[in-house]
């Protein structure tokens, strides 16, 4: 950034307003549907659905909150969501901190031809049905490992931490080896340690992506024991209507009646899931985003 | 693996150790490959493949046999280009919102806006269509909001409506990715060499001038490898983003080719010429790669991939 002071003429601060103006609009434009959402699952819902609550939460509850879970399924499926970002990303984050350094051995064995086997995946790739077609002959079809094991080896990964491993001293490793440590006691005692940074970059990533994954589970799931939280939110959106009358007959059956504020609409059902499957998103978001940042500069610095 | 192994002895060690992944690399990602011999065959499930009959380029010639098919192919790809082109014509959006981002000088007002405007990308597709059925549908905000203000009686069907449909994608693709996207510039940005401006200001260059002369020659490079890399996957849209838009009213201006396929196979039954249309889009793709990358070469003395 400049340190030098501009000259402030007239044009430069309309500029200066014209700027401000903008981003304030879009930054608006990407934050209000979250707030609109997040204050309309915890208002009376019958205003709700009617589309009023448009600024400000009315007649706050949070029953739905609770009523969302007796959905059947919903457990299953966070169960699920959260089943597959843990150890897809513990898997992921271990393949790449290991493939990413083991490309950094020279004397590897064919090091450039599976380095560019690895990376070449990233622009290529035989098509959605093709790959559905072979996953089916491979039994991965109604299989949570379908889940897992195409993600372990991920090449954008494995970049980004091959080019960070070239950026640290080459001594540091030298000097263990001199002493006679063995590849994976470098890997274990010099590189993981060091590498610490990239990882929780590269887990970030992989965490998001597994948690946001929907196009797997349309191709290759059909029992809905192993539908995750993205496909349950998808199937809502378009049936919640009936989930809603279901919930209701739950609760007519409870000794609390439901209130016309708290007795469940399309609206709040769909809503209300929304802000579940999107929550965990926002609430890592602020803190890793400085993560998020870093590994992109450093992916920019091609590997 | 101590210092008496024989070096290639090491050297073969250490492969062996990567063996398993790219075994692994060479399931996932190499073995779908395979899957385009269903092209050549009359594939109908439940029938497994190696009792379904061998058709050679049948499925090939299919899609161009007659008018109606045509036409529904060119729609497809009309639809593809339009979205696709539609995203390289606004490629440089990214790159102004970084110029002027970084012309705020507010520090924790730019930081604010940065967070915010990159948070979009991190949700699905999934979910960015469900704020989008919260904001747009019949009884979403919006419409709420119309009707409070009195602008309108009927609820205004944004959704169902066929007729701007590569501009909303458009919009909800540059909502979700345009902050996010702007990171490699300001990265670029940021490293701009502060004797740079200082020079420019001595010679009593304008905020423009600045802009124009130092700022954005220096973005340039990225631009161009960006540019590059969406010129080669033009024809590949993605499926998510579509898939979760479409519905019976704007079908016929949303497939795309990526959406048409899947729904050729999942929807209707047809794998092999689904496959056949994957095909080909790949080998176009693998085409355009090697083009952009040897024009990047001519151009500017470097590949890109």
């Amino acid at each position: 950034m400049s340190k030098v002071k501009v000259q402030t003429s007239a044009t430069d601060k309309m500029i200066s307003v014209l700027i401000y103006t903008m981003f304030s609009l879009f930054a608006l434009i990407c934050v209000y549907p979250f707030y609109s959402i997040i204050i309309n699952t915890i208002s009376a819902n019958d205003i709700s659905a009617r589309g009023d609550v448009v600024f400000f939460p009315k007649q706050i509850h949070f029953q739905n909150y609770l009523d969302v879970f007796k959905i059947p399924g919903l457990w299953d499926a966070a169960v699920i969501s959260l089943g597959r970002t843990l150890i897809g990303t513990t898997l992921t984050v271990g393949a790449s901190a290991f493939l990413g350094f083991m490309f950094t051995q020279e004397d590897m064995w064919g090091r450039r031809f599976w380095y560019r086997f690895t990376v070449i995946t990233m622009f290529f790739n035989a098509g959605v049905i093709p790959w559905y077609l072979t996953m089916k002959s491979l039994h991965l079809t109604n299989n949570f490992l379908a889940y897992i094991l195409p993600t372990i080896v991920a090449p954008f990964f494995i970049i980004l931490v091959k080019t960070f491993v070239e950026s640290t001293p080459k001594e540091l490793q030298q000097a263990a080896s001199i002493d006679g440590a063995g590849i994976m006691t470098l890997f274990f005692r010099i590189m993981l340690p060091i590498s610490k940074p990239i990882l929780a970059t590269v887990a970030i990533f992989s965490a998001v992506d597994q948690w946001n994954a929907f196009q797997d589970t349309l191709l290759l799931v059909t029992d809905s024991k192993l539908y995750s939280l993205q496909f349950i939110l998808y199937n809502y959106i378009n049936q919640a209507s009936s989930l809603s009358t279901m919930v209701n007959l739950q609760n007519a059956g409870s000794t609390a009646m439901a209130s016309l504020s708290t007795k469940q609409t399309t609206t709040s059902i769909r809503m209300t899931v929304t802000i579940i499957v999107v929550a965990p998103i926002l609430l890592v978001y602020p803190i890793f985003q400085r993560f998020f940042v870093k590994g992109v500069m450093i992916g920019a610095v091609k590997g | 693996m101590r210092i008496h192994y024989s070096k290639s002895r090491t050297s073969f060690i250490k492969f062996l150790y990567i063996l398993p992944f790219m075994i692994l690399l060479g399931i996932f990602a190499y073995y779908p490959l395979y899957g385009w011999v269903y092209a050549f065959f009359d594939y109908m499930p439940p029938i497994p493949l190696s009792q379904s009959p061998f058709v050679g380029l049948k499925w090939f010639r299919s899609l161009v046999e007659n008018q109606v098919k045509i036409d529904q192919l060119l729609q497809i790809i009309k639809n593809t280009f339009g979205m696709s082109g539609l995203n390289l014509l606004f490629s440089w959006l990214p790159m102004i919102f970084a110029i002027f981002l970084t012309e705020i000088k507010a520090v924790r007002f730019r930081k604010f806006i940065q967070t915010v405007t990159t948070l979009p990308n991190f949700i699905s597709w999934v979910l960015v269509y469900s704020l989008a059925f919260s904001m747009f549908s019949s009884e979403g905000i919006i419409n709420g909001l119309l009707k409070m203000l009195g602008f309108t009686d009927s609820p205004v069907l944004f959704l169902q409506n066929s007729d701007h449909v590569w501009l909303t994608m458009w919009m909800w693709s540059t909502w979700k990715a345009l902050g996010w996207s702007a990171i490699l510039y300001i990265a670029a940005i940021m490293g701009i060499d502060d004797s740079l401006y200082e020079a420019a200001h001595v010679d009593g260059a304008t905020r423009m001038q600045i802009i124009w002369y130092v700022v954005l020659p220096s973005m340039i490079p990225t631009y161009f490898v960006l540019l590059m890399l969406q010129i080669a996957s033009f024809l590949n849209n993605g499926l998510e983003q579509y898939f979760v838009f479409q519905n019976a009213f704007n079908k016929d201006t949303i497939q795309v080719l990526d959406l048409y396929v899947y729904n050729l196979a999942m929807g209707g039954g047809s794998y092999s010429v689904s496959v056949a249309i994957s095909m080909l889009k790949s080998l176009i793709s693998v085409v355009l790669l090697f083009s952009v990358n040897k024009l990047s070469k001519l151009l500017r003395g470097e590949s890109i991939v």
